[in-house]
């Protein structure tokens, strides 16, 4: 039989079949929403499939602490009762063993309280490497309540941010294996399909440059011509950033717009407020990652390493897993004031008057800046 | 007349195969002595396959051409450990990459960008000896050389792209990969890197003529296929004689939207907007970086980017806040 002989019935069904399997690959329309955030026309706007976000919402729900938190300032001290008390000395012993609780059930709630302690050996042993890595994790958890409330704000972090029931939080990032190359192939360490840029063939390795290193993230030049004083590397180095902004806008679930006027990335003028909140929280994993998670590398056993030998580390996903606000912004930690560290995270959010006190002074602080770099750059452009 | 005019064809000419134009002793001869017809090539265009012209010039176009593309396969290749079935799998991701930065415009090691030069280099002479064909095959038919100056538009842009920008810029590491995906990523990162090339005036124009491109194409198709059943598709005969399909022709579009080509004109249009935007493409991207470091600011000291009424409150770059 040849093509002549097939009659136009059945190329037409043939034609609409083969319509219909390349639009089942299609996602349903009626599911995405858009919502304007910025000025009419400028496309500012959140696309969101609302399928996803309920799975996403219902994945992201905070667990019911197992009873209210000591209301007695009575009691003995968790140091009269326990040896070996480093981190939580300032705990009475009934605040302590509620903590205690609360941190099995959120990383070890099948393993128990032997997934860190040797039980034979009792409470105070440090045998069990988990044990010194749940402490570091402590130290780390009430560094943040403390000091980075530029990004988490009044609600915080508890151990379950991250741990989700899992001794192991789910989303964490390894350096990269090296490329090896024979004589023939080079793809700069990119073009890998991996959901850490969302399977895009930009650089699958981001992180050691920005969240370990702290590397130079902007890229543009700060006049219209050319000055001198652009940062350097060029498209290669903007490629890294693409595909730092690519994991962090998956990791919240966002588009490029939540953070930024996607017309002029560098611009801070034109920006979201949540790009400052992004810019702090940047910082922080860095931290997270130098002062808590590399010192770590020695304690944890081979299996738990990545492939180059380096430990697990945090980045957005991490606290994240997909939605803008962790936990959808539950103040999770009003419940667990264990993990507060004197601080109060009872208070209710900042009024109106506070929050504009603390942008006008962060204003004035810019100009002065700001002037400074216009002395220095010449024609930057207003 | 019904199966005339619609969208597919429907006829075709089959007689003796035609072997072409007795040409001067200086070519190759032609390959392909008679030349056979295809019913599926009939569909898309001519049902005569052959006999072709390869001559010297094509034939060693052919010969960098191939080398270019497979040191471009095979480094994809060895990219997924040799895996042929990975190698089909991450087709779309793959590609061989430019030199890093810090190489500048020095030859790196063959496994840092090495073989991306010597493929540029090859694919380079690939198509200059393709070009000069285009150009001799058209003087030997005696025709014009409007097609060879259309292509050295396109090839005025992949020159910019992989030659003249990056050494303008100092370093091979501005140059494109070579895959799919990663190419058109790296075309973002350019635009990101400058400040945003929709701000490149150059950028504009060429993105004027691609879409305008579009548009007169399907115009013209539509207008001559419209007016086949009244002899519009001899279109040479009704430059000079105007016939009633010109002449409908002609006042659908006056009617329409009043102004109407000329069976001559119109591929005059057609011509220009082709080679303006591979032309203006090339321009708009020789001085990003070069010429220009940042388009938004650029578009902004000229009156081209518009302000718009704050919405937000200001958010102060924390770099700079000392916090």
């Amino acid at each position: 039989m040849s093509w002549k002989m097939i009659n136009q019935p059945v190329k037409t069904i043939g034609a609409l079949l083969a319509a219909g399997v390349l639009l089942a690959g299609c996602e349903d329309p009626t599911n995405m929403e858009t919502s304007q955030q910025g000025y009419r026309g400028t496309a500012m706007e959140t696309v969101q499939n609302t399928e996803i976000e309920a799975i996403k919402a219902a994945l992201n729900q905070v667990p019911e602490p197992l009873y209210p938190p000591e209301s007695s300032t009575e009691g003995d001290m968790a140091t009269d009762v326990y040896e070996n008390v480093q981190v939580l000395g300032g705990l009475r012993a009934a605040e302590f063993d509620r903590l205690m609780a609360h941190i099995t059930e959120w990383i070890a709630p099948d393993e128990g309280c032997a997934y860190c302690h040797n039980l034979d050996e009792g409470f105070a042993d440090d045998s069990v490497y988990t044990k010194t890595v749940a402490r570091k994790m402590l130290q780390m958890t009430l560094n943040i309540n403390a000091n980075w409330s530029d990004h988490v704000g009044n609600v915080g972090v508890t151990c379950y941010t991250c741990h989700r029931g899992q001794a192991v939080p789910e989303n964490l990032w390894f350096e990269a294996v090296p490329e090896k190359a024979l004589g023939v192939g080079y793809r700069a360490q990119q073009n890998r399909a991996t959901e850490e840029v969302n399977f895009s063939s930009l650089p699958e390795d981001p992180f050691t440059p920005y969240l370990l290193d702290d590397k130079n993230i902007r890229v543009n030049s700060p006049t219209a011509l050319p000055s001198g004083q652009a940062p350097e590397g060029g498209i290669k180095n903007t490629e890294y950033t693409y595909a730092l902004m690519t994991h962090m806008s998956q990791s919240l679930g966002v588009n490029c717009t939540y953070c930024h006027n996607s017309r002029v990335f560098a611009s801070w003028e034109e920006s979201p407020p949540a790009r400052a909140t992004a810019w702090f929280g940047i910082r922080m994993v860095r931290e997270a990652n130098n002062d808590y998670m590399v010192p770590l590398t020695d304690v944890f056993p081979e299996n738990r390493l990545g492939p180059t030998g380096d430990v697990g580390k945090v980045y957005c996903a991490t606290c994240h897993a997909g939605v803008n606000k962790p936990l959808n912004g539950a103040p999770m930690l009003k419940d667990h004031p264990e993990l507060w560290a004197g601080k109060d995270f009872n208070q209710s959010a900042m009024s109106a008057d506070q929050i504009k006190a603390l942008v006008d002074k962060a204003m004035a602080e810019a100009a002065v800046a700001h002037a400074k770099m216009k002395v220095t750059s010449g024609s930057a452009g207003e | 007349m019904a199966d005339y005019q619609n969208i597919f064809t429907k006829v075709q000419m089959r007689g003796p195969a035609y072997p072409g134009v007795p040409i001067g002793g200086h070519n190759d001869p032609r390959l392909g002595r008679k030349g056979t017809f295809s019913y599926l090539m009939g569909i898309l265009g001519d049902a005569q396959i052959g006999p072709f012209y390869l001559g010297r010039l094509g034939l060693a176009a052919i010969v960098f051409g191939t080398l270019s593309i497979n040191i471009i396969g095979f480094n994809m290749l060895a990219s997924v450990g040799w895996d042929g079935g990975e190698f089909i799998r991450q087709f779309f991701w793959l590609a061989l990459e430019p030199p890093a930065p810090e190489y500048g415009l020095s030859l790196p090691p063959l496994t840092k960008g090495g073989w991306w030069i010597i493929s540029s280099f090859f694919m380079l002479v690939a198509v200059i000896l393709w070009w000069v064909r285009t150009y001799r095959r058209a003087v030997e038919l005696e025709m014009g050389t409007h097609v060879a100056w259309a292509f050295a538009s396109a090839i005025w842009l992949f020159l910019v792209l992989g030659l003249f920008r990056p050494i303008l810029m100092g370093s091979w590491s501005e140059g494109v990969p070579y895959g799919i995906f990663p190419h058109l990523d790296w075309t973002a990162a350019l635009s990101i890197r400058h400040g945003n090339l929709f701000y490149n005036p150059f950028h504009m124009l060429s993105i004027v003529f691609l879409y305008g491109s579009a548009l007169l194409f399907a115009m013209h198709g539509a207008t001559i296929l419209a007016v086949t059943r009244y002899g519009g598709d001899r279109e040479l005969e009704q430059i000079t004689d105007r016939g009633t399909a010109s002449e409908r022709a002609a006042l659908f579009w006056r009617w329409t939207m009043g102004f109407n080509a000329s069976m001559e004109s119109i591929h005059r249009w057609a011509w220009w907007f082709a080679v303006l935007c591979t032309l203006t493409g090339g321009i708009g991207i020789l001085l990003t970086g070069t010429v220009v470091d940042n388009w938004y600011l650029w578009g902004v000291k000229h009156g081209v980017a518009p302000a718009y009424p704050a919405v937000w409150p200001a958010v102060p770059d924390p770099a700079l806040g000392g916090s």
